[in-house]
């Protein structure tokens, strides 16, 4: 098709016509010329069209009070808030649910994967029955058993479980007390940050350590002091700056403390359990690519069991692992929005939803909600492109 | 002309059908042979499928008048089930003909949203239901209530509303589709559940034991509920507008899918002569033929036989015709004069 193309424009037959790189180059042009002009066509006809029907265009209705509630609400949505402050919640939401749902997906599908290589018996095989069910039934399905019918089993408001003192499971989620700060609470997250750094700066110099002298140092459980010692130090020092607000039954419900929503654990538990069954034949299938040698020679070298593992067998399996563990994140991130159908107040529900239906807008909500997915996935995609790379054999 | 340009050339005749087919939704109806309606995923008396997969309902009806108003055939319909989310978008996009799915009618839809209410079918409000065991007896004592609903509604809007005027406090579990949101209140996620009161009447009776849940007494709302159209395309919007009216006027002039024959032959009322098309021409301006009322009354009888098998005393909802009433019975239903 595009060899008659340029030929046939009626240019004088000159030799420029038989250079290939000048066709190869006039052949692009003529192709992004028509890409383009497609893709104005397509804008301008459904600009056209949306005006002839009268529908509003344009992302003017942002900044319009939104007039409807939602249940979840990590940053404050108030009685006048417009449809971009419930955009920005949706965004919270999403974040906050895939982000836990990554880590606890990858802490249960490592275990998960590891398991299922085990050499006790009962254990592989449970291992196995996790990975054949839960990856074999939709996951829309495992949202609903979770929703509808665990959710069914909980007690009522006035017959709740209360697992420890100030904590409450019921139909209603899970209310757990919630600290309200005091002058002064400043420094505990200040002293967080600095356990952090400690901590990076501890497991840093371990390395250098280890590198040079070839003694090891447990920089681990040395980090983990950093980060919890020293907040708690800091909060003795000023004299515990907060108290505890308590859940308290009031009327129907509970008020007060902090609330984990049904709709939020219900896609949380279905999430991760079901993208850990991928993720754990991601971690089988990466430990078994390392070759059966390398655990040889790290037992004839005298490391034990855990170390092998740990130090000779996953750092050569990540190789392998990264590329396909980064789809499952991705589609983590992207099931996210099947959230939708039991109301946990995600993109796909407030703003494909709710505020396409109050606004009519669809062209634009429905870009922007795909906007946001693929913002994410690029992200994500991103990071684990450069851990990998970080990760590959570096060829010295 | 060379393969590329025939390429583009035919993408373009592709492309430009798009904006080619929007023109006369009757001419569009009337070459593809049925009305494609858009109703609700299954609301008992409204639009739901009965036990041999038919649709029936109010406003099922509605679409149906409108395939014999067009047809003379009050079967030439074919329904799409939408959820409340779905439903503008489908008629936005022409996929559906006409919605006839218990949509409030409201200025924004009306105006920003490309859409055009073409009456009103069924005036409603909005009430809660809830378990007698939670002993509420008003809205009013909802305070600090788990309440369940359908997302993508004004349901969510006048609830929102509501609290915030009577400065009580509420958490709002807004479910994707209206199965889904019964099914979480039925479950126990929620103290209350919220929709039009009919829709709750409705609901109510297809609960595992209906008299163990209540609707409370307080309309919070206006919920006008009627057939909607496109804007921009008057003859559609008059055939389904006016098809609406035949049968609100058959009523009030007392002509029954049972008598239509013998009014229409021996009638005195030059005012029904004009509404059955023996007298006059009051179809072909619309495009329809000069029957269209006759065909709507014959096969679907007038509004009052509608609601009654539908939604009234006929029907296992037995709702009252209250403001649903005709105007000179203290209703609001009046269709304008036929001449």
């Amino acid at each position: 098709m595009a060899k008659d193309g340029a030929g046939a424009g009626g240019a004088p037959r000159t030799s420029l016509l038989y250079d290939p790189a000048f066709r190869s180059i006039a052949f692009q042009i003529v192709l992004l010329v028509a890409v383009l002009f497609v893709g104005w066509y397509l804008f301008h006809n459904t600009t056209q069209n949306l005006a002839s029907r009268n529908i509003a265009s344009g992302f003017g209705f942002l900044g319009q009070p939104a007039g409807f509630d939602i249940i979840q609400t990590l940053v404050p949505y108030g009685q006048s808030a417009t449809y971009g402050e419930a955009f920005v919640v949706a965004l919270l939401n999403t974040m906050l649910i895939s982000a836990i749902g990554i880590v606890l997906a990858t802490i249960i599908g490592f275990i998960v994967g590891i398991a299922r290589l085990s050499s006790n018996w009962i254990v592989a095989r449970l291992a196995t029955v996790y990975v054949e069910t839960l990856r074999n039934i939709p996951l829309l399905l495992q949202i609903f058993f979770w929703y509808f019918a665990v959710l069914r089993a909980l007690p009522g408001p006035k017959q709740s479980l209360s697992p420890f003192e100030g904590m409450y499971l019921n139909q209603r989620g899970l209310y757990m007390p919630v600290p309200v700060t005091e002058p002064g609470f400043w420094t505990i997250p200040v002293a967080l940050l600095l356990g952090i750094v400690g901590a990076i700066a501890v497991s840093a110099w371990a390395r250098k350590r280890l590198m040079a002298t070839g003694k090891p140092f447990h920089s681990f459980w040395a980090g983990l002091g950093l980060i919890i010692g020293l907040p708690v130090l800091a909060a003795l020092a000023t004299g515990v700056p907060f108290t505890f607000e308590f859940p308290e039954l009031k009327g129907f419900n509970f008020q007060g403390g902090v609330v984990l929503i049904p709709e939020f654990m219900a896609v949380l538990f279905a999430l991760s359990l079901y993208t850990a069954s991928f993720i754990a034949e991601v971690v089988r299938s990466g430990i078994m690519a390392v070759s059966k040698g390398q655990t040889e020679a790290a037992h004839a070298l005298g490391l034990r069991q855990g170390l092998t593992l740990r130090l000779v067998v996953i750092p050569q399996a990540l190789r392998v692992m990264i590329p396909p563990m980064t789809s499952q994140y991705l589609n983590l991130l992207k099931n996210s929005s099947l959230g939708a159908a039991v109301g946990y107040p995600e993109l796909v529900a407030v703003v494909a939803g709710t505020v396409l239906n109050q606004t009519g807008q669809a062209i634009e909500v429905i870009a922007l909600t795909m906007a946001v997915y693929l913002t994410f996935s690029l992200i994500i995609s991103l990071f684990m492109n450069w851990y990998n790379a970080r990760k590959a054999l570096i060829e010295r | 002309m060379n393969k590329l340009s025939q390429f583009t050339f035919g993408a373009l005749l592709a492309l430009g059908t798009v904006t080619a087919a929007q023109a006369g939704t009757l001419d569009d109806v009337k070459k593809k042979g049925f009305v494609q309606c858009g109703v609700s995923t299954g609301l008992a008396g409204f639009s739901a499928p009965d036990d041999k997969g038919e649709y029936k309902g109010l406003d099922v009806d509605v679409c149906k008048a409108v395939a014999a108003a067009v047809f003379g055939d009050a079967t030439k319909v074919k329904f799409t089930p939408l959820t409340a989310k779905e439903r503008f978008t489908a008629l936005q996009s022409g996929e559906v003909d006409l919605l006839s799915r218990n949509t409030t009618w409201t200025l924004n839809r009306d105006t920003a949203q490309g859409l055009s209410f073409a009456g009103v079918t069924y005036y409603d409000g909005q009430g809660f239901m809830v378990r007698k065991s939670l002993g509420v007896k008003s809205a009013k004592e909802l305070d600090g209530a788990s309440i369940c609903t359908e997302t993508g509604t004004t349901t969510e809007l006048n609830l929102s509303d509501y609290f915030k005027s009577n400065g009580l406090k509420y958490t709002v579990v807004a479910l994707g589709s209206n199965s889904e949101a019964v099914a979480a209140y039925d479950s126990g996620r929620c103290d209350a559940y919220t929709t039009d009161a009919s829709g709750l009447y409705a609901t109510r009776i297809a609960l595992a034991a209906p008299d163990d849940h209540m609707v409370l007494p307080e309309i919070i709302s206006k919920e006008p509920l009627g057939p909607v159209v496109r804007q921009g395309d008057s003859q559609w919007f008059n055939v389904v507008k006016w098809s609406l009216f035949a049968m609100v006027a058959a009523e009030e002039y007392g002509v029954t899918a049972a008598n239509v024959d013998e009014q229409k032959a021996s009638s005195a009322n030059p005012e029904v002569k004009r509404l059955l098309g023996a007298e006059g021409e009051f179809g072909t301006p619309m495009g329809l033929p000069n029957d269209w009322a006759y065909k709507i009354v014959k096969q679907l009888g007038n509004y009052g036989e509608a609601f009654d098998r539908n939604v009234g005393a006929g029907s296992p909802l037995k709702i009252d015709r209250g403001i649903n009433a005709l105007w000179n019975k203290g209703g609001l239903q009046y269709a304008p004069p036929f001449r």
